[in-house]
């Protein structure tokens, strides 16, 4: 697996995520208020869009959050999982923060 | 334990017999053996339409751990019956174990009846069915493509409308000569129909499939029809009727009825010693049913001999059906098509509203036989546990309650009619658990007696039925706050809390979710006026929002600018165009009034921005739960039969309260004169000249639930006018719930419209000087979001595509061309896959 640095620490809000294009994937980026960074996929396998990065981040029952901003389903940003059906899910990206800089892996 | 009940088919009916037989049977007297030949455990299949829109198969599954862990109940998924042997008492299952029963019970249900067209049988070609079939389905369709429902009955307007929410544009096809033809009559058909088709279904009636056709590899690729309508499609759902599952009889030497189905007695005695037959497989004297109520009738009359309850019998089944369609109501109750002996029908029709109502009764129209509504079935729940008895009210006031006082409610049912015909719960059963204080709300209804779970008509008279016992029901807005959005707009009002994670802290739990956060957003901005995408405030808002604009399928932005009244110079209209033309827009002129600029993506929005404020223009806010556009006709200027001059009134309108955050979109018209151009009466509030100045109309919306806008105030002038309307908007703003438009804000009192005049017209709570203060601060605090975006670079750094390629456009964005303009084309990237996932979040900085 190889680290891809994205971006400087401080570009990335809390609770507002970001897209990422690493080594040409689309990659959604999140702060939690707790800052916990997590990075899943970008693509909304409801709609084939690149829009999750868009979402709202919140919680369900504890569990980190977003909702897809196209029809609203709503995604685990631990597991990728979508928790409003089950069948489908994101994938999801070790993620690091080193020396300031944000780093996601991908094989 | 010496005795071994076998049941085949672990569906809705056979789930409930062995509920029935576990509730009785407290001797311990059976052993219970399910063959279920589908992998998962009993689900409702009644609400198996839900589960395309998001509800899973855990929350449809009927089967709960307690009877999993029953040591009495042995269920085996997955395992078929293939041979009954009634001579040796045995059942061979399709795993090849023999199984010796003491008494047998079929639940085998129905299969869909697929009709004999050649080639129906080929991959793309569907039924509707099982969960299986349903995820076949979601995983063919193809959204932007037709797909075509063979079958224009309650199955198959359901499966059409499944496929239009999967993104397909639905075809019906139905051989009757209108929808439905089981349930309504020719008069109701029509107006169906036409529902339907505003829903965004096509119909064709009167023709069939006469050919399939299909590709070079061997999948459907289109249909004709015996019409000469010839369609392209991939997906061809089947919903033709049902037959039932009766393959086990002949073999095993069991009569069946005329029509197929187990012939059994009203007792549900096959013709062979100790088997049963119960649900849609059952043919009582002959005639299966088609629905879940009588069977669910049928597996207690079973379930009664089995425990020793004596002769139990079939009493024949309640065939009302209700459409679960949004947008579309239909119902059918009792003798609907009025052939009892002498029967009377009264009908209403109005086709300007769409709507259709029928009622059967007998020979001296005083007992109610049956009906149908179409377009309103609001009384359906009072109506429906009426068959049989004495009316209550004249057929009018049974149709339209309310048209006088006193109107018919939840208290003309008398206490045995049944509310729930599902599961058979009388209104006793339902008051019995209110009072007794088991139920506080329909949940809590649910769980106790069962009312509402099964194809959820009831579920609005329970409601009404809870507010008749004066309980509360719940208005938490979601698992994070537990108060509703009127009352955090007080609460932020009174504390002078301005931000969500204090408001949170204080008074929810949590960290809150896509509900709560843009209704939060909107009360804040609604008190605050600060700007929107102003630090923690940007994180709350939706999509649209936060972007100031509205997101399209393929996650690319519109663009609408404000054109207020609908007035613009020819020097505008050619910026819009230039501005299309170079960022390859697409355009179209909207409902409202103006034009909007689709395909734009997220990084381009600024620069876009950039030249339609400097030629002038200013957010639309299309995106926005806001004002939208005040619409007007040309009026006195131009029209030869206006009276007012309704652009000028309806641009100072729409100036004044543009960028009003609300519990909902707020849409507005100026009409010139009573014949009404504008249609000013389909709005929030609508505004129409007479001679002596204007009359004010409130609560009017199209979508989903049209409504025409009431008479509030008449012959205003100027300054009256935009008083009433100040104070109007502002209560709306302040005590409307989130989504709730006008309309549904009015109906929530008590008083309805009556209670909104006098407050807002009359000042009986005098507020009405703190309304038109709030309002003016509005106005005052008024600016461009836009051009406030463009002049602030924090905000502007969060319209890039990529954090580390801010300008790169997204790869999955790609349009195709039609009718020399962009078109968004799908593209489903492949999902990459890494090899550990999961969440690595690990500090490493030094
Ligand atoms: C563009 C437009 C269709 C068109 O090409 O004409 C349109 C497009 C959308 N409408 Fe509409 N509506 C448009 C006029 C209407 C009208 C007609 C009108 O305003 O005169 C109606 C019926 C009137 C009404 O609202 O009472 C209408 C009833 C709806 C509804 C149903 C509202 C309801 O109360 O049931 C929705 C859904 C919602 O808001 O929740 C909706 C939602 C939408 C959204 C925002 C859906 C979405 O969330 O993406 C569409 C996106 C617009 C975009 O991307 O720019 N649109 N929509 C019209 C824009 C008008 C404008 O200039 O702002
Ligand atoms: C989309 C949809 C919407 C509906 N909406 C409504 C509605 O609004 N109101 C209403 O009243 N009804 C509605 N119905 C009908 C309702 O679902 C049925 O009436 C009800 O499910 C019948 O129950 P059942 O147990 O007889 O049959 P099913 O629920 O079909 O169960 C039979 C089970 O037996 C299994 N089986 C068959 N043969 C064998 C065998 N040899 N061995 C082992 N297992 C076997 C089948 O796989 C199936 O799981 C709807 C149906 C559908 C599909
Ligand atoms: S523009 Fe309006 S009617 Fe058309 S698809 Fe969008 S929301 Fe529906
Ligand atoms: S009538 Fe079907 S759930 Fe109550």
């Amino acid at each position: 697996m190889n680290w891809h640095r994205v971006c400087a620490d401080s570009a990335l809000p809390t609770d507002f995520g970001m897209a990422a294009l690493v080594a040409g994937h689309t990659v959604a980026l999140f702060r939690t208020a707790e800052d916990e960074l997590y990075a899943v996929g970008n693509v909304d396998p409801f709609s084939g869009a690149g829009v999750i990065s868009r979402g709202i981040v919140g919680d369900r029952a504890g569990e980190p959050t977003v909702a897809s901003p196209m029809h609203k389903q709503v995604f685990s940003l631990r597991s990728g999982e979508c928790l409003d059906e089950p069948t489908r899910r994101l994938p999801t990206y070790p993620v690091r923060r080193r020396e300031g800089v944000i780093e996601i892996g991908l094989s | 334990m010496s005795n071994t009940l076998v049941v085949i088919g672990h569906g809705m009916v056979g789930h409930r017999l062995v509920e029935e037989v576990r509730e009785r049977d407290h001797a311990g007297h059976w052993r219970i053996v399910v063959l279920g030949e589908e992998p998962s455990p009993a689900y409702d299949r009644v609400g198996l339409s839900t589960y395309l829109k998001g509800t899973t198969a855990e929350e449809l599954s009927l089967t709960g751990a307690e009877v999993r862990a029953d040591p009495r109940v042995s269920l085996r998924t997955g395992v078929g019956a293939a041979r009954v042997n009634p001579n040796e008492a045995t059942v061979l299952t399709t795993e090849g174990e023999t199984l010796h029963y003491d008494a047998l019970v079929l639940a085998t249900g129905s299969r869909p009846f697929v009709p004999p067209v050649r080639g129906s049988d080929l991959p793309g070609c569907h039924v509707y069915r099982t969960l299986e079939d349903l995820d076949g389905i979601r995983a063919a369709a193809e959204p932007g493509t037709n797909g075509v429902v063979v079958g224009g009955g309650l199955l198959g307007l359901e499966a059409a409308d499944a496929l239009r929410g999967l993104g397909m544009h639905a075809h019906v096809v139905e051989v009757a000569p209108r929808l439905m033809p089981v349930q309504v009559d020719e008069g109701g058909g029509a107006v169906l129909a036409r529902l339907v088709e505003e829903l965004g279904l096509r119909v064709h009636t009167g023709t069939a499939v006469e050919s399939v056709w299909r590709n070079e590899r061997g999948v459907v690729s289109g249909v004709s029809l015996t019409d000469g309508t010839a369609i392209d499609t991939g997906m061809l759902v089947f919903s033709a009727g049902i037959r039932p599952r009766d393959e086990l009889a002949g073999p095993a030497g069991i009569e069946v009825g005329e029509r197929g189905g187990f012939l059994v007695d009203p007792s549900c005695r096959t013709s062979q010693a100790g088997i049963w037959a119960v649900g849609e497989c059952a043919a009582v004297r002959g005639r299966c049913h088609g629905l879940v109520a009588p069977g669910y009738q049928m597996a207690t009359v079973v379930a009664e001999q089995l425990t020793g309850g004596g002769e139990a019998e079939f009493e024949g089944a309640d065939s009302a059906t209700k459409l679960k369609l949004v947008g579309v109501d239909v119902a059918s109750f009792g003798d609907a098509h009025g052939t009892s002996e002498g029967a009377l029908e009264v009908t209403y029709a109005n086709n300007a509203a769409g709507t259709y109502a029928k009622l059967v009764l007998d020979d001296d129209a005083s007992t109610l036989l049956g009906g149908v509504l179409v377009g309103d079935a609001s009384t359906y729940t009072t109506l429906r546990p009426l068959v049989g008895r004495p009316l209550p009210a004249a057929p009018e006031e049974l149709l339209f309650p309310g048209s006088s006082p006193g109107g018919v409610g939840a208290g003309a049912l008398p206490g045995e009619a049944t509310v729930c015909s599902c599961h058979n719960v009388s209104k006793n059963d339902i008051t019995a658990a209110i009072s007794a204080g088991s139920a506080e709300d329909v949940a809590g209804l649910k769980a106790c007696t069962k009312a509402g779970t099964g194809c959820g008509s009831c579920v609005p008279m329970l409601k009404t039925l809870l507010d008749e016992a004066g309980v509360v029901t719940s208005n938490a807005l979601c698992e994070h706050f537990p108060q509703s959005r009127s009352e955090l707009f007080e609460i932020v009002r009174a504390t002078g809390i301005g931000s969500f994670s204090e408001l949170i802290s204080r008074y929810g739990t949590g960290r809150g979710c896509d509900i709560c956060k843009p209704a939060v957003a909107s009360v804040l901005a609604g008190l605050s006026g600060s700007h929107i995408l102003e630090e923690e405030q940007a994180t709350l808002q939706d999509t649209n929002d936060r972007f100031l604009a509205n997101m399209q399928r393929n996650g690319t932005y519109s663009v609408v600018p404000r054109v207020p009244g609908g007035e613009i110079t020819p020097q505008k209209l050619i910026v819009l165009g230039e501005v299309a033309e170079e960022f390859g827009l697409y355009t179209k002129i909207t409902g409202g009034q103006r034009v909007d600029m689709f395909g734009a993506r997220v990084e381009q929005l600024p620069e876009i921005w950039r030249r339609l404020v400097e030629a002038g223009f200013e957010s639309g806010h299309a995106y926005g739960k806001a004002l939208r556009t005040v619409k007007s006709c040309v009026g006195t200027d131009w029209c030869r039969f206006g009276v007012q001059d309704s652009v000028s009134m309806a641009i100072r309108l729409e100036l004044r309260y543009r960028g009003l955050r609300a519990p909902h979109k707020i849409k507005a018209g100026v009409s010139g004169c009573a014949r009404e151009c504008a249609e000013a009466r389909s709005k929030d509030f609508g505004v129409i000249a007479t001679e002596r100045g204007w009359n004010l109309y409130v609560g009017g919306n199209g979508g989903f639930s049209p409504r025409h806008a009431e008479l509030l105030a008449s012959d205003l002038d100027d300054e009256e006018l935009i008083r009433i309307l100040d104070r109007f908007l502002m209560f709306y703003v302040r005590t409307a719930e989130r989504l709730q438009r006008t309309a549904g804000w009015i109906e929530s009192f008590e008083h309805g419209l009556d209670h909104v005049r006098e407050v807002v017209v009359r000042d009986s709570l005098g507020i009405a000087a703190d309304l038109e203060e709030a309002m003016s601060r509005h106005i005052s605090d008024y600016t461009d979001e836009w051009a406030a975006v463009l002049r602030d670079p924090d905000k502007l750094s969060r319209f890039v595509s990529f954090v580390n390629a801010p300008q790169a456009p997204d790869p999955t964005i790609e349009f195709t061309e039609q009718r020399g303009q962009i078109r968004p084309a799908p593209v489903m990237l492949p999902v990459p896959t890494t090899e550990r996932s999961g969440l690595v979040s690990e500090e490493v900085s030094a």
